[in-house]
């Protein structure tokens, strides 16, 4: 028997499965505009290649400027909640009410308050991506090795030094794995931001992108942008795991 | 060096977990406290290093307090900074203080435990017993007058621990370093130890002390190891514990 690669064989069974969706569409005469097969996507694809990709540029700005507001964000507030109980009482509620109210009902506020839809969809966004990284920054925060903070006591380690020789280097694993399901919430924001806000003309994203092919009825088009946002939420991914994996050979 | 009167420590549960210890410690005694698991021995090293308060009794320093630095904990795991290299982990007590040159205190404190090689390996990358050796480098690098050790050697397979039991018995004589040992092998306490106080669980208290062997004395093997190992299988009988005493 042939052994293959997991990389390979994922590659293998996703092409099987294009090609059995082919079949299907193209023996069982399935309408286009219910479902397109993969080569109408490919073509629908390349018929606006270059508005799909600027689409595409647009939804990447403002899921990249959200994670790294996210990450500033929660990094900030998880580091002030450690050092303080007075900021942590503070703070905690307001992250968890953040956290457990859905974004969608907050947009319109958010757009309202926000004229700039740009900065209104960061924004949205950022509010989506903000708490694995911030509560899982808290929690690695918190999980420091009482031994180590024992030792620093022992020879006379400021606040400070503690912070920034103990504390954030052994949450930095936390803080990675936090950062890895932000970045695909990022994404996620991104997109339910573009939607809410509904914003048109030649800025704007792959989300409206999709919306403005359904009233359309181009399903082969709307497709296409989907594979590009699946597309662009596993490379967010492996960029982070990428990332993780680097960094984790030195910290842990 | 250091006097302890009816020290009593008592946990915000409730639980008395030390009642009137009183204990002097002279200057180069190698104190083992010797115990079954939960009789507050580490709570002991504890207070005693100051990272807790005593509920009650005091602790008097003869002459000045011990600074920063002054007092060398060996915990019973290695508890390394895994980002830091052996060297900066060695280094870590200097460096919180700024000491001048740390890093060649480092390099020699490293050299003395037997891993001048190894000061750019990271500790996952070391032996259980060699992360070990790191720790107690790291306890020493600042010369301290009082070196507490927590079980330290608990988890290391019997030959390590021979080997390290020896060496940690030279460097702290040769560093003329006081140590108080904790552990609750009857066989570590007899081999080690000038002096053993054995202790007796919940709530601690001191049952008995022991003369331990004289510095030359030292052998694994022999009729007065087993004499000693014999008077000290004694004591703990007669505290009526469960038998899981020995290792």
């Amino acid at each position: 028997m042939i052994r293959l690669h997991p990389t390979a064989l994922a590659l293998l069974s996703f092409a099987a499965a294009l090609v059995l969706w082919q079949a299907i569409v193209t023996v069982g005469h399935v309408a286009p505009y219910l479902v397109p097969g993969p080569i109408a996507i490919a073509q629908a694809f390349w018929a606006d290649a270059a508005g799909l990709l600027r689409a595409l540029l647009a939804t990447l700005s403002v899921t990249v400027a959200a994670l790294i507001a996210a990450m500033i964000l929660g990094v900030l507030l998880a580091a002030a909640m450690s050092a303080s109980r007075w900021a942590r009482a503070a703070i905690e509620p307001w992250a968890v009410i953040l956290q457990v109210t859905p974004v969608v009902a907050v947009a319109p506020l958010i757009i309202v308050w926000i004229g700039d839809p740009f900065s209104a969809m960061v924004v949205c966004a950022t509010v989506v991506a903000f708490f694995p990284v911030f509560s899982n920054t808290a929690a690695g925060l918190a999980a420091t090795p009482q031994d180590l903070l024992d030792l620093f006591r022992l020879n006379g380690a400021t606040s400070r030094q503690e912070v920034m020789l103990l504390r954030l280097p052994a949450a930095i694993p936390y803080f990675l794995a936090g950062l890895r399901v932000s970045g695909g919430l990022a994404l996620v924001g991104a997109v339910v931001a573009e939607f809410v806000t509904g914003a048109g003309g030649v800025a704007s994203g792959l989300a409206f992108r999709i919306l403005e092919a359904g009233y359309r009825l181009q399903t082969a088009r709307m497709f296409a942008a989907l594979a590009l946002l699946s597309g662009a939420g596993l490379a967010i991914n492996a960029a982070l795991g990428l990332l993780s994996r680097r960094v984790l050979g030195r910290f842990a | 060096m250091l006097r302890l009167t009816a020290i009593c420590k008592q946990f915000p549960g409730g639980t008395l977990a030390l009642d009137k210890i009183s204990l002097t410690i002279q200057d180069n005694d190698f104190l083992v406290l010797l115990g079954p698991s939960g009789c507050g021995k580490s709570t002991l090293l504890r207070l005693i290093a100051g990272l807790e308060p005593p509920s009650a009794g005091s602790i008097d320093w003869t002459g000045q307090p011990p600074a920063p630095g002054e007092i060398g904990y060996v915990f019973q795991d290695a508890t390394l900074m895994p980002w830091a290299t052996a060297l900066q982990n060695v280094a870590l007590p200097l460096r919180l203080r700024a000491a001048p040159d740390a890093e060649a205190r480092a390099r020699a404190a490293l050299a003395q435990v037997g891993l001048a090689d190894f000061a750019h390996a990271r500790p996952k990358t070391l032996s259980g017993g060699m992360r070990m050796r790191v720790s107690i480098a790291r306890a020493l690098v600042s010369r301290p007058r009082l070196l507490l050790m927590d079980e330290p050697f608990a988890a290391l397979d019997e030959f390590t621990r021979h080997r390290l039991q020896d060496e940690c018995l030279s460097l702290a004589a040769s560093l003329g370093c006081t140590t108080i040992f904790v552990t609750h092998s009857l066989y570590e306490a007899a081999y080690l130890a000038s002096r053993v106080v054995l202790m007796s669980p919940r709530p601690g208290r001191i049952a008995r002390e022991l003369a331990g062997a004289a510095p030359t004395d030292r052998t694994r093997t022999g009729a007065e190891f087993n004499a000693r190992v014999q008077v000290l299988s004694d004591a703990v009988q007669a505290l009526h514990l469960p038998s899981d005493v020995t290792e």
